[in-house]
Parts: structure tokens; sequence; C-alpha cells
């Protein structure tokens, strides 16, 4: 066995045996498609938008795997405030392996997340385009758990305790979420807004995803594809080398 | 010099805290060397330096040959830990704790398992192996732990008071596993305890850690001649006194209070 494969069990195995967090997980992202989907819905089909839950549920799906790999990212300062960290940390193995194994881990459990939520969704009327580019469409979910899986990691890697933790939550990852285009079109909005929503990475995850389920996006996929690769290559090496830097 | 450790004018602060002041000191392959010290004393921080885990303020350490500064990976795969604190994870088995330290620590697939089962049963646990860990009991958790440090066979094993909160049957056993490991294969151990009985009887060597400084080094038969006692626990008293350590500490609160309660009457 090797060493990144056994992190990745860990966290695999950990996130299966919290039934809590799975249930308590998937509450919120069923409230905001019930919420938004049905409140909304007669709002933005009067306005031509068409079926407002066909283009939220890919949104609710990239919500769903945003927060839950950054927060298994963030688990870290549960590790070394258990004490379990140290035991990593002395390991002879490269910090990038370690890294590596426990974002792929992250990024799995935020993947079946995802895969659970896109399930929930067809209950409440969502039905994929095409069947052809669902594949693409599972691609997607998972770059978007590693990349905020190693968001998550190299926060938690600057943080001492959950104290922080509401802070990041406050002006982060809501922030994120809000500003990726999840719960609105990206077209015709102001100037300052759709700057601020193209520098959001999450926003080419969330079109990457409605291009790949409902077949409407608002950049071509490959653009999407390629700014999510280059921005969690680049997430995956800062968080790599913050982590390279933790003391315990 | 066949020293395996070799830690030269070392020192570590903590803000302006100094925790660890100026040691040096060598420990030989294949030794038995006891680290004692009153509470605070700067014992585990000297030990997470020599393991990776702190960077020093000031100094040099090289174990095995290897500069924990410069060769960090070279050097963490000359040793294993036990540490002081909790180091398990709560959510796995006893098994999947001791299966991840095994690959970690790349010991052979072949050899994983039936290691994994001799030290569980060593530390009378494998009927428990498939229990997640967080329904042990505090010695339990503490034997795991002994028992995953000594799935690879380091170089240099690292046990900071491993014996704490363990019964004296386990501490027997524990010391004999160990002392035979370290003969058997010239496994250096360098060790922390607050049982002087112990490190009188399974020490080489040992060395007294007093607020940060080195303070003696030697046998225990060279120490109780230096202090012109009759047991390593008088000479320990003799050397580090007799005051509890976190007196100063209370001590400086109560200053702090007083000072505050005159400022507070001033107003
Ligand atoms: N991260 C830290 N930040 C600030 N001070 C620290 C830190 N770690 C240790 N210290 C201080 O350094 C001193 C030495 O601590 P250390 O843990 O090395 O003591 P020790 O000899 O292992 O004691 P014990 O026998 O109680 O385990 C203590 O006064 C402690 O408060
Ligand atoms: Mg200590």
């Amino acid at each position: 066995m090797n060493v990144i494969y056994i992190l990745w069990l860990r966290q695999v195995k950990k996130y299966f045996r919290s039934r809590s967090r799975v249930i308590g997980s998937l509450a919120q992202p069923l409230l905001f498609l019930l919420a938004f989907g049905f409140g909304f819905g007669s709002v933005y089909s009067k306005a031509g938008g068409g079926n407002y839950i066909q283009f939220l549920a890919p949104g609710i799906i990239a919500m769903s795997v945003l927060f839950t790999s950054i927060f298994t990212g963030i688990e870290i300062i549960w590790d070394r405030q258990f004490g379990f960290l140290k035991e990593t940390l002395v390991a002879p193995v490269s910090r990038f392996e370690i890294m590596l194994g426990r974002t792929l881990g992250g990024a799995t459990v935020g993947a079946i997340q995802g895969v659970i939520v896109l399930l929930l969704t067809l209950i409440v009327g969502f039905r994929p385009a095409s069947i052809f580019l669902l594949p693409f469409g599972f691609l997607f979910i998972f770059l978007i758990g590693v990349l905020f899986t190693s968001l998550g990691t190299a926060i938690a890697s600057k943080l001492e305790d959950m104290q922080g933790f509401q802070l990041i939550m406050n002006f982060l990852i809501m922030p994120i979420f809000f500003l990726s285009g999840a719960l609105f079109p990206l077209k015709g909005l102001p100037q300052i807004m759709e700057i601020i929503t193209k520098i959001d990475p999450l926003t080419y995850g969330v079109d990457g995803l409605r291009g790949t389920l409902i077949g409407v996006s608002n950049f071509s996929l490959s653009l999407d594809f390629t700014v999510l690769a280059i921005v969690t290559s680049a997430f995956l090496l800062l968080g790599s080398y913050l982590f390279s830097k933790i003391q315990v | 010099m066949d020293n395996i450790i070799e830690v030269t004018g070392l020192t570590k602060r903590f803000g302006d805290f100094v925790a660890v002041d100026n040691i040096s000191f060598g420990v030989k392959k294949g030794e038995i060397f006891a680290f004692l010290g009153p509470n605070g004393a700067g014992k585990s921080t000297t030990i997470k330096i020599l393991t990776t885990l702190l960077l020093p303020t000031q100094g040099k350490v090289i174990v095995n040959g290897f500069d924990v500064l410069k060769d960090k990976d070279n050097a963490r795969k000359s040793f294993g830990i036990v540490f002081q604190d909790p180091s398990l994870d709560d959510d796995l088995t006893a098994y999947e704790n001791m299966q991840l330290h095994a690959v970690l620590y790349s010991v052979p697939s072949g050899e994983i398992a039936q290691r994994i089962k001799d030290l569980l049963n060593f530390v009378e646990l494998f009927d428990r192996k498939d229990s997640l860990v967080k329904t042990f009991s505090g010695g339990m958790k503490r034997r795991l732990e002994i028992a995953r440090g000594l799935l690879h066979h380091p170089k240099i094993l690292f046990l900071d008071e491993p014996t704490l909160g363990l019964d004296p049957q386990t501490r027997n056993h524990m010391w004999q596993y160990v002392q035979n490991l370290s003969k058997k294969e010239e496994m250096t151990v360098f060790f922390t305890t607050h049982y002087m009985e112990e490190a009188e009887k399974i020490a080489q060597r040992i060395a007294i850690i007093d607020k940060g400084k080195i303070i003696a080094i030697g046998t225990s038969e060279e120490l109780k001649k230096q202090t012109a006692t009759n047991s390593l626990e008088e000479a320990f008293l003799k050397l580090t006194g007799s005051a509890i350590r976190d007196e100063e500490a209370s001590n400086i609160d109560k200053m702090r209070q007083h000072r505050q309660a005159r400022r507070g009457g001033g107003r």
C-alpha cells in the first residue's frame, strides 16, 4: 500500500463513519434547493429565464462540494488539536505526498457528497440534458473538490485553532459561494460584480457543471477546465508549502 | 566519535521565554539515554526539535549523521517516537492506526500483518483491534501508542514519558521489550520519565535538565557520587531543588494580581 492511498482511505473512512455529518451536510443543499428553487422559480421563468430548478441544481451541487471539501481540508486543525498531526509530520515521507493523499481524500468525500446531491436534485425535478456529458460533470465535481480541499488545507496550516474559522466562513467561503453565479445568471451584472465573479474560481466550476449538466454555459468548457486546473495546481502547491511549514 | 545524536549549543525561545538554553550533549549509538527534569524543564521541547517538529532558535542538531534542519527527510527516516501527548486518530480502529503507521514508515508489506498482530498481542489489545480508538481507556491508548512506536525498527527511538499512566505490569513488560530490541538491533533509546527508579534501572546514561539548562550528565552512579546521595531520586532533588515548579508561575501570577489590585485601587 502506498502513502497517498492510505491517507486517502483515512479521509473516506472518517467521512462514512460520521453519519451525522453526512446527513447534516445534505440538509443544507436540500434546503437551498427547495427554498430558492420554488421560491424564485416563478419569478425566474416570468423573467424569461426558463426552468429555475434546471438552472439552480448545478449551482447547489457545486455548493455542497465546496462546503464539504473545504471542511475536510480544514480538518487539519482538529488533527492538530487531537495530536494526530504530529504522527504524520514526523513520518519520513514527503510533505507533498501527505498533502496529496489528504487532498484527494477530501476531494473524493466532496465528490461523493456532490453526487448524492445530484441524486437529490433528480427527486426535485432536475433532469440532466445529456447522459454522455455526465462523466465530464463528474470531472468538474472532482476538480472543485480538489481545489477547495487544498484551499482548506492551506488555510488550516496557518490557523492554530478553530477560533479564526468563523471569520473565514463569513469572509471567504460565503463570498466564494454567493459570487460564483451558483444562484443567479452572470449575464447583465453591474461591471464591478462581473469582475468579482470572474475572479472567483468557483464561477468556473459552476459554469463547467452547467455546461455538462444542462448544456448551457457562459464560457467554453475548455476555458472552465483550464482555469480550474491551473488554480487547483496553484492551491495544491501553496497548500503543501504551508503544510510543510507547520510546527507543533 | 560514534555519537548518533549530537546536539551543540541548542537554544529554543518562545517569544521572550527561553525554554531550552544553550544545551550541548551527545548520545552514543546503541545507548539507552534518559533525559530527566522537573515539569517545564524543556525535555519535550528538546525532543520536538530533535524530531523535526519544531525549529530551533539557535544551535546544531545531528541525528544519525543528518542535520535536522537541512536534511529533514533522512533524519526522519532514522527515528521513531512515542509522544508525551496523544497522537492517535480516535476515529480509526486500533488496527487501522497501526496499519497507517506501517505504511508511513514503509514496513515491508509482507511483514505488516504479522508485526501488527505480534505487537497488539504484546500490549494485549489484539482482541480490541477492530474497536475505534475513541472507545479506549487512557491506558489502552497509551499501550497502543507504544505498540505503534515499536512497529518499525528505527535506529533511534524517542520515548517522551512513555510509561505515563501505565500499570506496573505493562511498564516492566514494555521496558523489557525495548531493552531487548535495543540490544538486538543496536537501537538507541532516548527517553524521558518522572519515575526515577525507572531511569536508574534502565538508562545507561542520564542527563538532568532544569530551566532549559543541562545541569548534570553521567551514569546513575556518577550522579549519586557527585551529589553524595544514595538514590537517583535524592540526587535529582539535590540537583534541581525541591521547590515545585508550578509555584514559580503562580508567584508571578500573584505579583501580577497585586500590581493590578494596586493599579485598580489608585484609580
Ligand atoms: N509552543 C509553546 N509556546 C510557548 N511556550 C511553550 C511552548 N511549548 C513549550 N513551552 C514552554 O516551554 C517550557 C518547556 O516545556 P516542555 O514541554 O519542553 O517541558 P517538559 O520538560 O517536557 O515538561 P513536562 O515534564 O511537564 O512534560 C515550558 O515552560 C512551556 O510552557
Ligand atoms: Mg514533556
